[in-house]
Parts: C-alpha cells; structure tokens; sequence
C-alpha cells in the first residue's frame, strides 16, 4: 500500500469536512463547496496514480461523457427543477455502487476463481441491496417529481407482504450467494429483487411526502458508497459516504417533524395514503374576495407584511414580482420579511433558493420557530401559492389529516391576503379553513399577473 | 480481509457518522438545498472504486465494463452534484 496515495486519500476526507463544517454559514458555503471538489479531485488524483496507463484511454473517456452530461444538467436545470436533479443524481450515485460491487465481484469469482472473502461478499451484498434501491427509487421520485408518473399514492393490496416476502427472498438468495458465490444466477436475483424493492417502496409514496423521500434516499446514496468502501478497503470511501449518510438521516428526521411524522412511518412507506383517502366533503367555505386596488391600498396603509411564499408561488414564477413588491413597500418604511416553513417547496430549504434566485436578501428569510411569534403584531399577511402550512386545522382539528403538523400562524394577523389561482385545495389535498375567516381576503387570479397589478397601484398611490 | 482491517474500517465509519451528525445538525435551513446537492456530490466518492474496477484486467471482462459504466455515473454525480450547488450558492446574497 502506497503511503503517498494513503495520505491524499486522507487529505481528501479532511477537505470534505472541513468544506461541509463552511456550510455552517452562509457566507462560507460556497467556498465550503469548492474546497469539497478540490477534496473530490485530489482523491481521483490519488486513485489514477494507482491505475496502469493502458487503461487511461477509456478512463478519460467516460470521465469527459460524464462531466459534459453533469455540466449540461447543472446549468441547464430550472431552480424549480432542483429536487428532481438531486433525485436523478443519487439515482446515478446508487447505480454506481451498484456497478463496482458487481465489477468486483465478477473479478473475484469468475476470474481469479479464489474463495471470496466473506466480509468482501457481504459488502458487495450490501452494495447492491442499498446502491439497487438507491437507483430505483430515486428514478421513481424523479418521475413523480415530474410529474411523468402520478404524484399521487399508488398502492395495491398485499403491498407490505409482498415487500417483505421479497426482503426476506433477497436474504435467501445471499446465503445462497455465501455458498455458493461463483453462480452468477444468484447475483442476478439479488440485483432484480433490490432494483424492484427500489420501485416499490417509493410507488406507494404521495407527491407531499417527497422531500422526506429524497432526503432518505440522499443518506442511502452515502451509505452506498460507505459499503464499496468495505469492498475496496478504502477510508475515504467510508469517511465521505457517512458525512452523507449523516447529512440525509439529519434532512429526513427534519422534514419529518416539519410534516408530523415519525422516522419508522417514513422507512415502512406507504405513509400519504390517509391524505388522499379519508378525505370528507366538509361544509364548504365562504370566502371573502379583494380586488387589486384594495389589495394595494392595505399595503400601503400597513406597517409590517410577512409574506408566506409556497411552491405555487414559483410555478407561477412571482418571485421577482414579489421583490418588486417588497422594494415599493420598503420606500414606504413597511418592514417586509418572508415566513419559510420548513417544508415550503419540494426539497428542505427550497424555498430560499427560489428567493435567492430572485435576488432576494437571505436576511429577510425568517425560519417558523423565531417569526411565529411575530404574526400577531403583523398588519399583512400575503399567501402566496402556500396552503397547507398555514392550515389552522392542524392545530384545531383533530379529524384532519394535516392535524399535529406545525404551521406558520398567519392566521393570527390582523389581515391576510391569499393570492390563489381559484379555489383549490392544497399538496395535501385538504380543505383550508384558515381561507373562511373573517380577517382573511383572497385575492384570485394568476399569482405573477395580479401581484404586478398591486405593485402598479401601490406605485400611483 | 482480515478482521483487523475490518475493525479498522467500522472505527471510521462509527467516527465519521458521528462527526457528520454533529457538522450537518448545524447547518442553517437556509442552506439545506445546497447542503443536499454538495453532498450528493460527495457521495460520488463512489468515482474512487469506479476508477479502480475500470484498471481490471483485460477490455473485455464483465468486470471492465461495469467499472466504465460506474465511471461514467459518479462522474455525472459529482461534477453535475458541484457545479448545481455552486450555481446555487452564488445567488445568496445578502
């Protein structure tokens, strides 16, 4: 073992976590970042140092075709689109894994025909279990992201036992694998039971749900990469792969608690079926409409606005109207902030990206906890494209599927304007009470057209 | 493998966890989005092994051709996982 290579593979893990440690602040993170990929090319670096040089050829190949393909996603992709980007990207990361385990073990046990060590072929097991349903399921929740397959809960009967008969087929097959590890057959099947266990553990998953799954398959993708670092006896693969795995398990059991919902609920899938299902028709909502004039005459008369921005709000691509909204009430001295749920958006905090990408100052962006204690000395709150997150029925109402999810407490204003494109229902498919009280005003229309008629009002008032 | 290495190699995983949780649980939400991309982009660590598989043996073996493919993924992962996360990053402004 070479101790030049030893030391840069070691060099490598501390520019990783000396990058992520720079994430800690905002001002850092981008240097934080590059220090990262400056970790990521000393350790290929150390790797090629390894490598015969007939190899070279092809290794620079693949290296070109995959940076231009990674290049043209980064830049090209919508920032609306960065969920289901980050989904497709460990979807490749898990495939990876899953390649090298297969690559290792044909070399072991159909070339050099030697006894495979058995902690190498329980890793190159793990590899596959893990890297296969990292693949899948994150294939699954970019289409679903993208709405190319339903974003609703797809389920069938016998769903469950059906996922356990064939966890516990894929256990079979391992020890068959053990003891017979030259049978190619047998690999096959553990490739095509992890594949499909990938599918069918995020099928069943409901589209409001999917930041908890992406950040799950996040840390799967790590710890991928943490079981070829068994194969291959190499730290580094280790060191990197649990900062990941870390990182993912840290998201997942965020979002959880941003949704009300337990870690096991998340691992045994299934879970957003309740939503769709036991919805009832409850007594409809009477809502109190207000045209654009008024709107901007309430902005201009108030002394403080939150604004609660939702996904829908980027659909309709009102970001940069709503900057220009804020810059109108900030020459009035109208202190203008934005309230950001932890789950607004498709990804956890995605919704300062979207802000961000509207030249919007991060300082303005104030988590739940610290500005829920601010809307009852708010004069205006202004929903835009949010619904679930400030649905008074999670805390009052029991029967709502919602109930025990923490919301922002806009309702607690003095006036609220909803911008809404009509009266639909939210991501989760409930009914927003929060829409029926008396200090709340929806304001209809398409999100980007009406909020620049109110910045043209504000502006001649 | 021997069990000392193996040993070896769950120390750092145990250790690594550990100071993963502890870095990342301070990250602020703002940052979660690019937190996620940039780690995804470490997790095309994976490259290292990719590398390794394309170095064996002949052109023709199974094995060659599973370790491009891999190559050719992480690639995609880490060089696409960097350069969406600084993309990202250069719009927080204050």
């Amino acid at each position: 073992m070479n101790i030049t290579i030893q030391l840069l593979y070691l060099f490598s893990s501390v520019l990783f976590i000396i990058g992520i440690k720079m994430m800690n602040k905002t001002k850092d993170a981008r240097a934080g970042n590059l220090l990262s990929s400056v970790g990521m090319l000393i350790a290929i670096i150390a790797t090629l140092m390894q490598i015969e040089v007939i190899s070279m050829v092809e290794i620079f190949i693949c290296i070109i075709i995959g940076s231009l393909i990674g290049l043209y996603y980064a830049y090209k992709v919508e920032m609306t689109q960065i969920p289901e980007m980050v989904a497709l990207f460990n979807g490749f990361g898990g495939l990876a894994s899953v390649a090298v385990a297969i690559s290792d073990y044909w070399l072991k046990s159909q070339i050099t025909v030697a006894n495979i060590d058995i902690i190498i072929l329980v890793s190159i097991i793990l590899s596959v279990f893990i890297g296969g349903i990292t693949f899948t399921g994150s294939m699954v929740a970019f289409l679903k992201l993208n709405g190319r397959i339903t974003g609703s809960p797809i389920t069938f009967k016998g769903q469950h036992p059906l996922n356990l008969v064939m966890l516990i087929s894929f256990i079979l097959a391992s020890v068959a694998t053990w003891m017979n590890p030259s049978d190619i057959n047998l690999m096959v099947v553990l490739v095509l039971i992890s594949l499909l266990l990938g599918i069918l553990t995020v099928i069943p998953i409901g589209g409001a749900d999917m930041p908890v799954v992406i950040s799950l398959l996040n840390s799967y993708s790590g710890m991928a990469a943490c079981t070829t670092g068994f194969i291959l006896n190499n730290n580094v693969l280790i060191v990197a792969g649990a900062l990941v795995g870390a990182s993912g398990i840290i998201l997942t059991q965020i979002m959880c608690k941003a949704m009300n919902r337990s870690l096991v609920n998340v691992l045994l899938g299934g879970f957003g079926q309740t939503v769709a299902g036991e919805q009832t028709e409850g007594p409809s909502i009477i809502v109190k409409e207000v045209g654009v004039e008024e709107a901007a005459m309430l902005f201009d008369s108030a002394s403080s606005v939150i604004v609660v921005p939702g996904y829908g709000m980027a659909v309709a691509q009102a970001q940069h109207v709503i900057r220009e909204l804020m810059e109108q009430c900030e020459k009035r001295n109208i202190s203008f902030k934005f309230a950001i749920h932890p789950v607004a958006g498709r990804m956890p905090g995605h919704m300062n990206v979207l802000l961000a990408e509207a030249n919007i100052s991060y300082d303005k962006l104030i988590e739940m906890d610290e500005i829920n204690n601010e809307f009852s000395n708010t004069d205006l709150v202004f929903i835009v494209g949010a619904n679930d997150v400030v649905n008074p029925a999670a805390e009052t109402n029991p029967q709502s599927p919602i109930f025990g999810m923490p919301i922002l407490s806009a309702h607690k204003a003095r006036t609220i304007i909803v911008s809404k494109r009509s009266m639909g229902k939210g991501y989760a498919g409930v009914e927003n009470e929060l829409f029926g009280y008396p200090n709340c005003l929806m304001l209809f229309g398409d999100a980007k057209q009406t909020i620049a008629k109110v910045v043209s009002e504000i502006k001649e008032l | 493998m021997s069990i000392d290495s193996l040993i070896i190699l769950i120390y750092v995983l145990v250790l690594a966890s550990y100071l993963g949780f502890e870095l990342i649980a301070k990250v602020p939400p703002t940052l979660h989005t690019p937190l996620m991309s940039g780690s995804n982009a470490i997790s095309g660590i994976t490259i290292v092994g990719a590398l390794l598989a394309c170095n064996e043996l002949g052109y023709t073996t199974v094995s060659k051709w599973m370790g491009m493919i891999a190559l050719v993924l992480a690639t995609i992962n880490v060089v696409g996982g960097y350069a969406v996360t600084d993309r990202m990053l250069k719009m927080f402004k204050k």
